[in-house]
């Protein structure tokens, strides 16, 4: 009975899968078109699985070994039954290995269900609290039903109930494992996540890369969509990217966003681009909505556009470009790339940046700064420096990126600090004075693609008269923007973090320095210079020669929680229930430390921007700077010289 | 409302760094002009017609815009002059005055002149137009409105009250056409004779703050100007006023 109930619901299920993938195709490739190395991808996918992929999962220790058992298992099982039950090859000794799969799979399980007993709220319900069960159904049934084949039962045990039953398990299984892969149950993740994997958009993000500079948008090309309008506008691998989420909220909770009560929350933004892609709307999603937009009030579909229908704007611009998404979501998923995709649209097409947004670009495009400040003033914060400038000394060893900080009081404290450490470590730099302007972050961010080119372009046409080998600035923005996003447009260059920069002069013994006195210190790892560029160590190097022992906040390195800076979220300002700088000074009280080490302007604005009493807030190049040691022996060489000019002198 | 209303836009010069953009208050008269009438608003500007700094106002979601094409330097009122005549507008929208060239605010006057129409300054809204009469509200200082009443065609110019201008998109301003129109070209004798150079600020009179609470600092800031010593002067003969105005100019040593 069950030699015949077996093959037909394997190879049934099989075929209707098929049929749904093919469709679930068909529903990506009405994205546009992307470049990806098709066949190289796939090759490449195991091991991005097995190696990329599971290092994120592996974070959580219990849902990675949970997850090896599960899948593995699965994909042994899924595979010998296939064999052994769809072609009927009862042989022993796969029988004997479809048990073991089967039995490795029901372990696995077995603790997938444990974690849905009291799941935390991060995760999604509906659908996936069936999934457990599912699972438990389709490997206890292929175990019971291949204790025959091993030889282990007689042929035929239990008669007709045990068929029946097993027909049942078994039709469960395949119906949640086949089917619902392609047509969009929660097995969906395995399917479209493979694909995903072999056709990421960021393909050098395996293998141990760093993939986050955004994508220039084709400003030349009249066909080419300015951001993203409709899910359709959406390349097709982006919209692959979306089914492949597993929903398990690793981002919901990193989001500074959300925790604010502000109305974003990651996973839900996925999901809705799903819903955009494939028609529908929100009233079935199992996770937590937005804070403050009830569910099922939204809905769309690939020809629709997606603000104000599927998605509200707010939602867009809650975002601070933090990238904590990004780094936690173990499917690799780039939402910060959908989001500016969109905000482009709103800014390049509808003239729709909120707040102050509008304001800050006319600025960008109107003075070079985001402040609407007289470009001639750039330089009144060194005027008593002696900076050199390169157009008067057409080269030097370091270019001294300064950045917009430079219009803003509290910041040229950071900046006179740093040149005070440049000085003393004797670093052959100039500046690019009143030829610099903004590096164009922040109008990216917002969405003006065409600011930003054009920001960019000036900026590098006037870095390519000059010589020098690096290029060093006190702003992770600038440094990230300059390092990883002028390439495409022709400017390629060695960009330093000044963190970086100082351990190195440190290294090589060309600061003299003392001890920090300051009392215990912890340190705030800016987005942009963490996730963005993988600089975690540098700045705590830095602290450790000055005699600091970081004490470190439990949200550090990789997790720090953003200072809600980035991204022109401060321009744009969307409402929340609380400010995120305001938790992210709640972490740092927890530390106990006095001081808080930064190495961002936009932290130091936002950090310092808490009420008092909190500890106070110093920027790395200011906490060296109080700890330089003038050297002793060069002052007395220049004084002594001066004393002998004045005795020539009658 | 089906009228046709026309928008005077000029090049900008931003503040601080005197790069050209769209005028802060053209920009404000393209806005009134589009809320009231949408797509239908026509937006007119005499210069040349390649001035990329015009591509903001076509930012804001117009298809086109017309640019009566003239050298620099000329004279813009007899070409909007004729212009206007013929285009049948019902009302004309303009900023008060202008961020580059001469900038006197002169312009809509000389053209309410010319065509032969009344002008209001200061338009913060319209509110009805029924019957080729619109009642408009006046901008008066310390947020005051007048409501007029004024019979069409009408000229009427926009500061910081009107509406604050849309943001300018890419996209549109990209795709937006500037649709030049030859006229007859006049020279400006006096830009042409005479060298324009930055304007001071005109010095101010202090204010002495004499309130010692912060009750009557906030009475200061927020009161109506009361004019102190100042007397309004009725159905008195020219003599006589002229004498009034004469007392005061010597007492505020304009004339010693």
């Amino acid at each position: 009975m069950l030699s015949v109930i077996l093959p037909t619901l394997l190879f049934a299920s099989l075929a209707l899968a098929a049929f749904g993938a093919l469709r679930r195709i068909a529903l990506w490739r009405r994205g546009r078109p992307a470049q990806v190395d098709v066949l190289g991808g796939l090759l490449a996918m195991p091991k991005r699985y097995a190696v990329d992929l599971h290092h994120v999962v592996a974070r959580d220790k219990y849902i990675a070994n949970t997850h090896v058992a599960t899948a593995g298992g699965f994909v042994l099982a899924a595979l010998l039954a296939i064999v052994v039950h769809g072609f009927g090859l009862h042989n022993r000794v796969l029988g004997f290995a479809l048990l073991a799969a089967t039995a490795l799979m029901f372990t696995g399980a077995v603790f997938v269900y444990k974690r849905r007993l009291n799941p935390p709220a991060r995760l999604s319900k509906g659908p996936w609290m069936r999934l457990p069960k599912s699972l438990l159904a389709f490997s206890g049934s292929f175990f019971l039903a291949t204790l025959p084949v091993a030889g282990v039962l007689p042929e035929h045990f239990g008669g007709w109930a045990m068929a029946a039953i097993l027909g049942v398990g078994v039709l469960w299984g395949v119906s949640e494992l086949f089917l619902g892969m392609a047509w969009g149950g929660p097995m969906k993740h395995a399917f479209a996540g493979a694909l995903h994997l072999a056709w990421h958009r960021r393909a050098e993000r395996f293998g141990g890369g760093r993939s986050t500079g955004l994508k220039p948008l084709d400003l030349t090309d009249s066909r080419t969509p300015l951001g993203v309008e409709k899910p359709k506008d959406f390349t097709w691998n982006q919209l692959l990217g979306f089914d492949a989420c597993v929903q398990c909220g690793r981002c919901e909770a990193m989001c500074p966003a959300f925790a604010a009560g502000q109305p974003l929350n990651p996973k839900k933004l996925i999901q809705d681009m799903v819903i955009g892609l494939a028609g529908g709307n929100d009233a079935r999603f199992a996770g937590s909505p937005y804070p403050g937009k009830p569910l099922g009030e939204h809905s769309g579909n690939p020809h629709q556009p997606i603000v104000n229908g599927l998605v509200d704007a707010d939602t867009l611009w809650s975002c601070t470009t933090c990238r904590a998404c990004v780094e936690e979501c173990p499917m690799m998923i780039e939402h910060v790339d959908a989001i500016v995709d969109m905000r482009r649209f709103l800014t390049l097409e509808k003239g729709a940046t909120p707040n102050k947004g509008a304001e800050v670009l006319d600025n960008l495009i109107a003075t070079d700064n985001p402040g609407g400040f007289a470009p001639g003033g750039r330089m009144n914060w060194a005027a008593d420096l002696n900076l050199k400038v390169m157009a008067d000394v057409q080269q030097a060893e370091v270019l001294f990126w300064v950045g917009d900080g430079a219009f803003d009081m509290r910041n040229q404290r950071t900046l006179r600090a740093f040149v005070k450490v440049l000085k003393a470590a004797g670093v052959d730099f100039a500046v690019l004075g009143l030829e610099e302007r903004d590096s164009g972050d922040v109008a990216r961010r917002l969405g003006d693609e065409a600011t930003f080119q054009g920001l960019a372009r000036r900026n590098i046409q006037a870095l390519a008269q000059y010589r020098f080998t690096r290029i060093v600035t006190c702003d992770p923005h600038s440094f990230h923007v300059l390092k990883n996003e002028y390439a495409a447009f022709g400017g390629q260059y060695e960009v330093r973090h000044h963190s970086t920069f100082i351990a190195e002069l440190i290294q090589g013994g060309r600061l003299n320095l003392g001890q920090h006195t300051g009392g215990s210190v912890t340190y705030h790892d800016p987005c942009y210079l963490g996730r963005y560029n993988g600089e975690y160590e540098a700045p705590r190097e830095v602290l450790r020669a000055l005699g600091i022992e970081v004490r470190e906040m439990q949200r550090s390195g990789f997790r720090s929680r953003c200072c809600g800076g980035g991204g022109g979220a401060p321009i744009t300002d969307v409402p929340g229930k609380q400010r995120i700088p305001d938790m992210r000074m709640e972490d740092i009280r927890q530390t106990e430390a006095e001081l808080v080490a930064v190495g961002c302007p936009q932290c130091t604005a936002m950090l310092e921007g808490v009420v008092e009493p909190r500890p106070a807030i110093k920027d790395i190049a200011e906490l060296v700077a109080d700890a330089l040691i003038e050297a002793p022996l060069r002052a007395n060489s220049v004084a002594s010289s001066k004393r002998e000019a004045a005795q020539v002198n009658p | 409302m089906s009228v046709k209303i026309v928008s005077l836009v000029s090049v900008g010069a931003h503040p601080t760094s005197g790069r050209a953009r769209r005028a802060e208050q053209d920009a404000r008269a393209v806005e009134l002009g589009l809320q009231l009438v949408g797509d239908n608003l026509q937006v007119l500007h005499a210069g040349k017609a390649e001035e990329p700094a015009l591509r903001a106002y076509l930012g804001m979601g117009l298809a086109r815009l017309h640019v009566l094409e003239q050298p620099a330097g000329s004279d813009a009122l007899p070409a909007l002059a004729e212009y206007l005549r013929d285009a049948a507008a019902q009302i004309v929208l303009a900023g008060t005055q202008a961020e580059t060239g001469e900038g006197s605010g002169m312009l809509p006057f000389l053209l309410g002149e010319q065509l032969g129409w009344p002008v209001v300054v200061g338009l913060a809204a319209v509110e009805s137009i029924d019957g080729g009469v619109a009642h408009v509200l006046q901008a008066l200082p310390r947020g005051q409105r007048r409501r007029l009443k004024v019979r069409l065609p009408m000229l009427a110019t926009v500061d910081n009250a009107a509406p604050t201008p849309r943001q300018s998109a890419y996209g549109p301003a990209q795709r937006g056409e500037l649709q030049a129109h030859e006229v007859d070209i006049f020279d400006d004798p006096l830009l042409a004779e005479s060298a324009l150079q930055p304007a001071k600020p005109r010095p101010k009179r202090l204010k002495v703050i004499k309130a010692k609470s912060g009750a009557d600092r906030m009475k200061a800031a927020t009161a109506k100007a009361s004019g102190g010593t100042g007397q309004v002067l009725k159905g008195v003969s020219a003599r006589e006023g002229a004498q009034a105005v004469m007392k005061l100019l010597i007492e505020e040593g304009v004339i010693r």
